[in-house]
């Protein structure tokens, strides 16, 4: 314990430098993985014919072992950020896509049908219904993308990202226990704080009529 | 007035919904489309609003063809309600019966005002149930927000695809009831789609009979309970209805006795006065044969037919 915390102070620039830029990493990758995935998502629940291979592609990409992705983005891309940032939104990718898709797609038809029946239009229906009811289910796919995230960014390092991996490489490397814990603990701290972040907001999301189900 | 001329719907899969289907609905009518399921009844009805597409022939409303109006503005000056209710789960009611009002471009004021009315006509008061969410509310009272909602945009014509069939018995006899009323009172042209042959005889001022996607028969409800065109169009009103009211086909044919006629008839069967409603009815279709003589004993009661029957059932539902 003793030199877990002197370990902190001796190197507090280094973690707090590499913790700046894991937040960094993971917030910009997520915003932009948002940015890709919900869209698409909405546009594969409205031509389902597209659903099928557009979320079988990121899904392939999932089981790219983190690692591997990184290496393999290396050649194409080099090192840096940037190759971070995209392994990154290629991981947040499928939980958002394949959430707001669900979101979406198991709105109860009847509802659309009164929507259309009524004289809404399309985008309308996709504004006032389809997306507040399936905001829940987005809301949790951003979630899962998030902690997701949080994770993989410690990878970061090795393609010379930064990142609290730095903390934790630099910690394995020197066998200096007490760094790889000043490491891995802020990750997970990060995770959990995030998610428990995001399930406020999911919870404030959820549309008020909703609740009263049950 | 809504009229359909020669209209045919082959969906994708090569079914044949609809063959031919000319038809006109007169304003400020309510008219029961009725047959069993897969009949096209549905899908006609659809074309109004233009959910469905005719493969060929044309649908007009006040004699504008439907295909050439947008679809969307369309759909905002007919009322909508369907069987599924379809409330909006995340918005108040007051956000759900103000939508179409509000699609339209009102005044609050105006919307406000109109959205109270229908309430009350409708028997919910409106400072209670306003705030509320749909799924706070009973079946029967989110139905009828549902035909709050239809109605509250003030169009001339509303379309019911079978909107009370899910709802408990006294929660549909309530509605029925209360949609006729509004319907007069509103005069409003409604298309009501149901495959419940009580419900079309009871609120109806005409009756549309399909099958297979075609017209069977188009009457009042006395029209055809009196002079049924054909086999299908008496066995729908007939052993299908007993079917469904089980009540009244457990009475005894003696029950009816005042309505019995005298005069001799061509074809009859001699049956004792104890049997009751339903084997009558089912008797009358099997043996295809127009009366029934009703013997108490020795004694003659008179001659029952079909007509005299389902009227009798009828009446008699009202007093119930």
């Amino acid at each position: 314990m003793q030199t877990f915390l002197e370990t902190i102070q001796s190197r507090s620039d280094l973690i707090q430098e590499s913790f700046l830029q894991h937040i960094y990493l993971s917030f910009i990758a997520l915003a932009i993985g948002i940015g890709i995935a919900l869209p698409l998502g909405i546009f594969v629940a409205r031509y389902r014919k597209f659903a099928e291979p557009i979320i079988g592609v990121t899904a392939v990409f999932q089981t790219i072992p983190s690692l591997a992705l990184f290496g393999f983005l290396v050649p194409l891309i080099g090192i840096g950020t940037m190759t971070a940032l995209i392994a990154l939104i290629i991981y947040a990718l499928l939980p958002i896509l394949r959430n707001t898709y669900t979101g979406i797609t198991t709105i109860d038809e009847s509802i659309i049908e009164a929507g259309r029946g009524m004289g809404m239009t399309k985008s309308q229906l996709l504004r006032q219904i389809e997306f507040p009811l399936a905001l829940p289910f987005i809301m949790a796919g951003i979630r899962t993308a998030t902690v997701l995230t949080v994770g993989i960014a410690t990878l970061a390092t090795f393609v010379g990202a930064g990142g609290l991996g730095d903390v934790i490489y630099r910690g394995l490397q020197s066998y200096n226990n007490a760094l790889v814990l000043a490491g891995a603990l802020p990750v997970a701290l990060l995770a959990i704080l995030f998610d428990l972040a995001l399930k406020w907001i999911e919870k404030k999301a959820t549309p008020k009529g909703l609740n009263t189900r049950g | 007035m809504i009229q359909f001329d020669k209209i045919t719907k082959v969906f994708e899969n090569g079914t044949e919904a609809l063959k031919d289907v000319s038809l006109t609905i007169p304003a400020e009518q309510l008219v029961a489309i009725i047959g069993p399921s897969g009949c096209g009844k549905t899908t006609l009805m659809k074309m109004i609003n233009r959910l469905e597409i005719p493969t060929s022939g044309e649908v007009y409303v006040d004699a504008k063809a439907v295909s050439s109006v947008d679809a969307v503005e369309l759909r905002k000056t007919i009322g909508y309600v369907i069987q599924r209710i379809g409330l909006f789960p995340h918005m108040s009611i007051e956000r759900n019966v103000s939508l179409v009002p509000n699609l339209k471009g009102w005044t609050k004021e105006k919307t406000t005002e109109r959205i109270y009315e229908l309430m009350q006509m409708v028997g919910l008061d409106p400072n209670q149930y306003l705030s509320k969410y749909p799924l706070e509310l009973s079946g029967g009272q989110q139905q009828r927000i549902g035909v709050v909602r239809a109605l509250a945009g003030n169009p001339a014509i509303v379309l019911m695809d079978e909107p009370f069939s899910a709802l408990d018995p006294i929660s549909r006899e309530q509605l029925q009831m209360e949609t006729k009323n509004i319907q007069k009172k509103l005069k409003k042209t409604i298309v009501f789609v149901t495959h419940d042959m009580d419900e079309a005889l009871k609120i109806a001022d005409t009756i549309v009979v399909m099958r297979n996607g075609q017209i069977e028969q188009i009457g009042t409800p006395t029209e055809l309970i009196e002079t049924p065109i054909n086999h299908f169009v008496k066995h729908f009103i007939g052993v299908e209805r007993i079917n469904r009211k089980r009540s009244v086909g457990k009475r005894e044919l003696q029950e009816f006795i005042p309505t019995f006629k005298q005069s001799e008839q061509s074809s009859y069967l001699v049956v004792e006065a104890n049997i009751t409603v339903e084997e009558a009815i089912k008797l009358l279709e099997k043996e295809d044969i127009e009366s029934l003589l009703v013997k108490k004993g020795k004694k003659e009661l008179g001659f029952v037919n079909q007509s005299i029957l389902l009227s009798a059932m009828l009446t008699k539902e009202e007093v119930l």
